[in-house]
């Protein structure tokens, strides 16, 4: 049976899934993180994972990405709401060239640096 | 003089206006267009109006057209002599002096207004007898806005204002804020101006678009009641039996169709009779019932309480308070109203799925889409849902929502069979409800609250890390947005105005939310472009009811549907900040398309057509600039944005609106 997440039409309602993100593994990438950039906004993954993978309607991906294998599996069959990309329409090197660009992103300011979210 | 108004062929009619009055149409016709005829109908004034005297006549008005115009003055005086000093000259009360005086009973503070011919006299009226007070005209530049105005007021003040819109073109425009109210189950009472007698209709131009058999019908399948009296005494009876059935609840909108006609004469005898009017009682669950509920509830292992349309006043917060504390039960808070504090141990609103997953019983306060909350839905083609609960869960439900349906929209969701359905004002029987519990004998809750409370600090924490991701991203985090303005105000009076589905309720997710007011639900019906007048109806009533600090975050394509909004803000001087969330798209729609393309695996790159708003951004600092609102922006740098919002916020504690442009992320 497929497995399947909760989402809305028209509003993230309360329960929005909080995914997570694994840690990089050890594989040492390649893929130009510059045309992943530009591929991360123009095929439409920022929409919902932000411009710098931060998170939105899908969950956070960047830093720390998942390796570029796990994210072109995860991309052609997602197994939740996200829409699936065909390798005709983002191939394995375009995938390549994403994950390096998520690689490339810094990491985010600890928690207990930022008084806005510890009152 | 007076228009009999018993006599109702043309003819009779005719024989009532002097004869001098009638070379005078003679004298117009003979060159006129019909249009222009009914433009240069002798000016009809109060006693205590001065301005007939000074009326211009039409053929020194730049831009008439002098062939058709009516006579000068000086050839009018030879054509027809003086004219006699009573013609329509009238010194008593009209009858929409009389009208004022009705809706003077039933302690309306504002009525949204945007001119129309089909209501002239009651406007007028309004201005005039009851000098702009009790109720006091807010102009709006949409129809749309004046609805929305109305249900955002309503939902903070709990009480309704007033809504006076043109006859079928006004209607037309408010009949989305009308909706949104509906579905909203909020109270206002729209007034719409009409000619039904088409004798009364000049006899050419506007009025004929403008007049209905039926007015009301445009959004009779989104309203409670409607009537369309055709005498005063019916206008007394129908307005206020209009509020009377708006604000029991389950409260809708009601809507008057006021005559013109009536209302431009003078009364013609008698004052007519003005009911009281009468407070009818909440509906509320049957005790039988609620006692059946209360021993279910306490025998729960793991009880699992949600609410959404409940909570209208403090009373309301602090009794779901008590019984989640008597139960031990996390509540999770839906959102269409604000529930529960937003920091409360038992508020695990973000941790929701895994609780219902093992919950064994579930109660349900004034459900607006049980179905929904209770399945996860895949909006994949084969729309596949899952039930979260596990087969055998004990539902039971308290609300109004089978109280007022109408056939046609479908805004009642799909149906959830539920083991024990309690009909009933979800607020007012609460604290029966608590009581209920107490005689059934709750269990110890303590080790169950302990271990929600641990549960609740997780998601929070988890909820502040997620936060921090893009922290300083270009264009600027959504959260981060909503951190630096809730750190701003949090240790102020605040209260949010705007809905957050678009903030992925970061506002909820991070700000310590503790009063009933300080979130007040979405558009009801999902309808963009209520943001704009809703918040500002909301500030109003957060000034009147003691100057709380009023802050909104706006949706570039809810203001794009009425940015006309700004204009009645700074007229009106509502103090309120508005942050533009500004994605530069109508981005929730944006995701659909990409959803599309992807699916169809083409043209992915293609799906901002349509769905953004670039190639000229716009500059909506410039915009609220050039209607008189304090502004600051594009904000692109997220270290620019919190010296921002505090000028903003400044402005606002001064009394005036403000908007600050953030060129932000999509979600
Ligand atoms: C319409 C929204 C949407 C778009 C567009 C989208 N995603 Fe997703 N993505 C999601 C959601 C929601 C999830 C959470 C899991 C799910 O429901 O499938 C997700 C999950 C993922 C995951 C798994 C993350 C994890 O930690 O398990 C990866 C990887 C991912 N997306 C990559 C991408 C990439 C790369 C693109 C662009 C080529 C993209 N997504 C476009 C919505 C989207
Ligand atoms: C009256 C109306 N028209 C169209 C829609 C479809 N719609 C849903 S969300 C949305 C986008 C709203 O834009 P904005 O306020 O900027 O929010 P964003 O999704 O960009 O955050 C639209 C057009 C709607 N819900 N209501
Ligand atoms: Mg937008």
């Amino acid at each position: 049976m497929l497995k399947i997440i909760f989402v809305t039409v028209f509003i993230a309602a309360p329960f929005t899934a909080m995914a997570q993100t694994s840690p990089e593994n050890n594989a040492q990438p390649s893929g130009d993180a510059g045309h992943g950039k530009i591929l991360f906004i123009s095929d439409g993954c920022s929409e919902c994972h932000g411009t710098v993978g931060q998170g939105g309607v899908g969950p956070h991906l960047a830093p720390k990405p998942l390796p570029a294998e796990a994210i072109a599996s995860y991309i052609r069959h997602p197994a939740g709401v996200m829409p699936p990309y065909a390798a005709s329409v983002v191939s394995d090197a375009d995938v390549a060239d994403i994950a390096s660009y998520l690689r490339s992103v810094p990491a985010q300011p600890k928690l207990g640096s930022l008084p806005e979210l510890n009152d | 003089m007076v228009f009999d108004k018993s006599k109702n062929s043309k003819d009779e009619r005719d024989d009532q206006i002097n004869p001098a009055r009638r070379k005078f149409f003679g004298a117009v016709a003979a060159g006129a267009a019909g249009g222009v005829v009914a433009a240069a109908m002798p000016s009809v004034a109060r006693a205590n109006d001065q301005t007939a005297a000074n009326a211009v006549p039409l053929d020194t008005v730049p831009g008439s057209p002098a062939t058709i115009g009516p006579p000068s003055a000086v050839l009018r005086l030879d054509e027809i002599g003086p004219v006699p000093a009573d013609e329509q000259i009238y010194v008593g009360k009209t009858g929409s002096d009389f009208m004022v005086d009705v809706i003077d009973t039933l302690d309306l503070d504002y009525c949204a207004v945007l001119p129309g011919s089909t209501f002239r006299a009651l406007q007028e009226s309004l201005i005039n007898y009851g000098n702009n007070k009790k109720p006091e005209l807010i102009t709006c530049t949409n129809e749309d806005i004046a609805a929305s105005l109305a249900h955002g007021y309503a939902k903070v003040a709990n009480k309704p204002m007033m809504a006076l819109v043109h006859g079928v073109v006004g209607l037309q425009h408010a009949s989305m804020g009308i909706y949104n109210a509906w579905c909203d189950r909020a109270p206002m009472i729209v007034v719409v101006g009409n000619t039904l007698d088409e004798a009364g209709r000049a006899p050419a131009g506007a009025e004929w678009d403008h007049s209905a058999q039926d007015n009301a019908a445009i959004v009779r399948d989104y309203t409670k009641w409607d009537d369309q009296p055709t005498s005063l005494e019916a206008f007394a009876m129908s307005m206020v039996r209009a509020k009377t059935i708006s604000t029991t609840i389950p409260c809708a909108p009601t809507v008057i169709v006021a005559d013109n006609e009536m209302g431009e004469h003078e009364l013609p005898g008698p004052e007519p009779y003005i009911p009281s009017l009468t407070v009818d009682s909440t509906p509320v669950g049957d005790p039988a019932s609620l006692a059946a509920a209360a021993k279910m509830l306490v025998s729960a292992e793991r009880l699992v309480i949600l609410a959404d349309r409940l909570v209208r006043t403090q009373d309301g917060m602090d009794t779901l308070v008590a019984l989640a504390e008597t139960l031990g039960a996390p509540v999770i808070d839906l959102a269409s109203r604000l529930n529960m504090p937003t920091r409360h141990p038992l508020n695990l609103s973000w941790a929701g799925e895994d609780l219902l997953t093992k919950a064994d019983v579930v109660l349900v306060l004034e459900p607006v889409n049980l179905f929904g909350a209770l399945h996860k839905y895949r909006d994949w083609p084969d729309r596949t849902y899952l039930q979260v609960v596990k087969p055998g869960t004990k539902l039971i439900s308290i609300g109004t929502q089978n109280l007022l349906t109408h056939a046609n929209f479908q805004d009642s969701g799909r149906y959830q069979p539920v083991d024990l359905a309690i009909t009933g004002d979800g607020e007012t029987s609460l604290p029966l409800l608590l009581e209920a519990v107490k005689q059934a004998g709750p269990k110890d809750a303590s080790a169950r609250a302990a271990m929600l409370k641990a549960a609740s600090d997780k998601m929070h924490e988890k909820l502040r890390q997620n936060a921090t991701y893009g922290w300083d991203a270009s264009p600027i985090s959504v959260p981060r947005i909503c951190a630096e303005l809730g750190y701003l105000i949090k240790d102020e009076d605040w209260a949010l105005i705007t809905p957050q589905d678009f903030q992925s309720f970061w506002p909820s997710k991070l700000w310590n939310f503790t009063k009933a007011y300080q979130y007040k639900g979405n558009q009801g019906g999902f309808g963009v472009g209520y943001e704009p007048g809703a918040s500002i109806g909301a500030a109003m009533a957060h000034r009147d009811a003691g100057k709380r600090l009023s802050v909104g975050i706006i949706g570039d394509g809810s203001l794009m549907m009425n940015p006309g909004a700004l204009w009645t803000a700074a007229h009106h001087k509502i103090p309120l900040l508005w942050v533009v969330h500004n994605n530069r798209a109508w981005h929730q729609e944006r995701m659909h398309v990409q959803r599309m393309a992807d699916r169809h695996s083409r043209g992915i790159t293609r799906t901002t057509i349509g769905t953004t708003m670039t190639d000229p951004n716009i500059d909506f600092a410039k915009l609220a600039d050039s209607m008189g609102v304090w502004s600051a922006g594009p904000i692109t740098d997220p270290s620019a944005l919190k010296p921002a919002l505090q000028q903003a916020l400044d402005m606002v504690r001064q009394g005036q609106p403000a908007l600050v442009d953030v060129v932000a992320q999509g979600r």
